[in-house]
């Protein structure tokens, strides 16, 4: 792929009439979404939709499941990643991820940063990268005194910090957010939501959550999914727009049952 | 249903915003009668229940805010519950107008009203039903009847229009006359501005139905415009 950090595509991410299978099962239908760069977009809707699925298509992370497949397109500033020319790897190494459980390596917390950098190759200073990298994340304070500790001795809500400093440290263009707070409590929710805010001077966001209140207060656009009532039940997005829009004045009438908490 | 807790307090608060209204509507029309029949006693009466007008509306505000509190309300809900404080504060408003109207009434002592009130309980009575028709819209959330409303401000400023001219032409036979012209000048001010803050009242009915914010076209803004050219 090409290495165009700097591209003129405002939407970084978009997929073309996008399908998402399980074997001969089709998880998602028909998806057209458009990623901005620089901006923060949720995708929420009810458990089983197909949120995760769809988020983990974006960097081909599905791959990784045994059975699935995709029909359509996702294009990555403005590249095919589903292209049979395309090396998986280097679509994640573009285009990072953060999990809901904090999965930091069992390795210190300098070594979380250093060791993901060595593998992608990275030749630089490395005490600069790891710092830089925490600071981003908003963790140096908090670490930077006990960098040779392990990953896992931080709380959860250091953890997940640790874990995106890791994912920018490859400076990716993108990173995704499946349920990154879900596993937090509220103050450890908001700073990851704080850090977000931050993070999209550099970087788009794409987050998956079932906390309403976090889309609307952490996001710029929302997509809203949910399972089609006929047929096979396959999610699909339902509305896209701007954040404000989706939760003030929803033109779909089965977003503003979920959004005023009444689907169900 | 999901929520339907929720959906009961809404509603609670919806029966108190028309309770309020309906408060609202009567201190407007008593005090319009306790100055026809310069009746000081009712006028004290209507400038005394201002207050609990005013508690009313508090206490809804309160209620209002612990709800947009706990249940994060979202779309149509807080739209509703958004427009609700908008509204009971117009209420109020409406009320202080009454007790203002009270207020002239008492201040007027034993001095005979200037002319018999005729045009000022018609425009007093038009004011209250426009009032009436705008709350009923917003319980009904009825888009088309909430934007006919504000056409009907004409008919009440025609009638300011008419009792201005009328009282000017007393001061003018005999300026002694000029401060009882300016006590009714003033309940018919009032009464114009009642009928103004309904307008308002259809807008927030428009906005909980639709989405839209957006200002309903009345004749109002021209009134004021020619009175200034005046």
């Amino acid at each position: 792929m090409a290495t165009n950090n700097n591209s003129n595509h405002k939407y970084v991410i978009e997929t073309r009439d996008l399908d998402i299978f399980y074997g001969s099962f089709k998880a998602v239908t028909g998806v057209n979404m458009k990623v901005e760069r620089h901006k923060i977009t949720a995708i929420i809707g009810p458990s089983g939709c197909g949120k995760s699925t769809l988020l983990r298509a974006f960097n081909r992370m599905n791959e990784l499941y045994a059975g699935t497949s995709i029909q359509g397109q996702v294009m990555f500033d403005g590249e095919d990643i589903y292209a049979s020319q395309v090396d998986p790897v280097e679509v994640r190494y573009r285009i990072g991820m953060v999990f809901q459980k904090p999965n930091p390596f069992p390795k210190s917390i300098y070594e979380n940063i250093a060791w993901t950098a060595r593998i992608h190759g990275y030749r630089g200073d490395m005490n600069e990268l790891v710092e830089n990298s925490l600071r981003q994340a908003a963790l140096w304070d908090e670490v930077k005194d006990k960098l040779h500790q392990s990953g896992l001795s931080l709380s959860g809500g250091q953890q997940q910090r640790l874990c995106i400093a890791r994912a920018i440290s490859i400076k990716p263009e993108v990173i995704l957010m499946d349920e990154p707070a879900s596993a937090l409590d509220p103050i450890a929710t908001l700073k990851i939501e704080e850090l977000m805010q931050e993070l999209k001077k550099n970087y788009t966001i794409n987050i998956v959550t079932h906390n309403m209140q976090q889309a609307a207060r952490a996001s710029d656009y929302t997509a809203m999914m949910m399972l089609s009532q006929e047929g096979e039940r396959s999610g699909t997005v339902i509305e896209f727009d701007e954040t404000n829009r989706i939760f003030t004045n929803p033109k779909d009438k089965r977003t503003e049952d979920y959004v005023t908490g009444r689907f169900g | 249903m999901l929520r339907k807790t929720f959906e009961n307090e809404i509603q609670q608060v919806k029966d108190d915003v028309l309770l309020l209204g309906s408060m609202v509507e009567q201190a407007i029309l008593n005090s319009v009668e306790a100055l026809k029949k310069r009746d000081i006693k009712a006028s004290e009466t209507v400038f005394e229940k201002d207050k609990e007008i005013n508690q009313k509306r508090f206490e809804i505000e309160n209620k209002l805010m612990v709800l947009i509190a706990t249940q994060q309300p979202m779309a149509h809900d807080l739209r509703l519950l958004a427009s609700c404080m908008e509204i009971i504060s117009e209420l109020e408003r409406m009320g202080d107008y009454a007790k203002g109207i009270a207020n002239i009434n008492i201040r007027m002592g034993d001095a005979p009203l200037l002319k018999p009130l005729i045009d000022v309980p018609r425009m007093a009575r038009i004011g209250v039903d426009m009032l009436h028709q705008a709350l009923s819209a917003f319980v009904n959330e009825d888009v088309e009847i909430a934007k006919s409303i504000p056409v009907k401000d004409d008919e009440v400023d025609a009638l300011y229009n008419q009792v201005y001219r009328e009282l000017m032409t007393f001061v003018i036979q005999d300026p002694k006359t000029i401060e009882r012209a300016n006590w009714l000048l003033w309940v018919a001010h009032n009464l114009e501005r009642v009928a103004g803050r309904v307008t308002n009242i259809c807008e927030r009915t428009v906005f909980i139905a639709t989405g839209e914010m957006q200002e309903i076209k009345s004749t109002d803004d021209e009134f004021w415009q020619a009175q200034r050219q005046k």
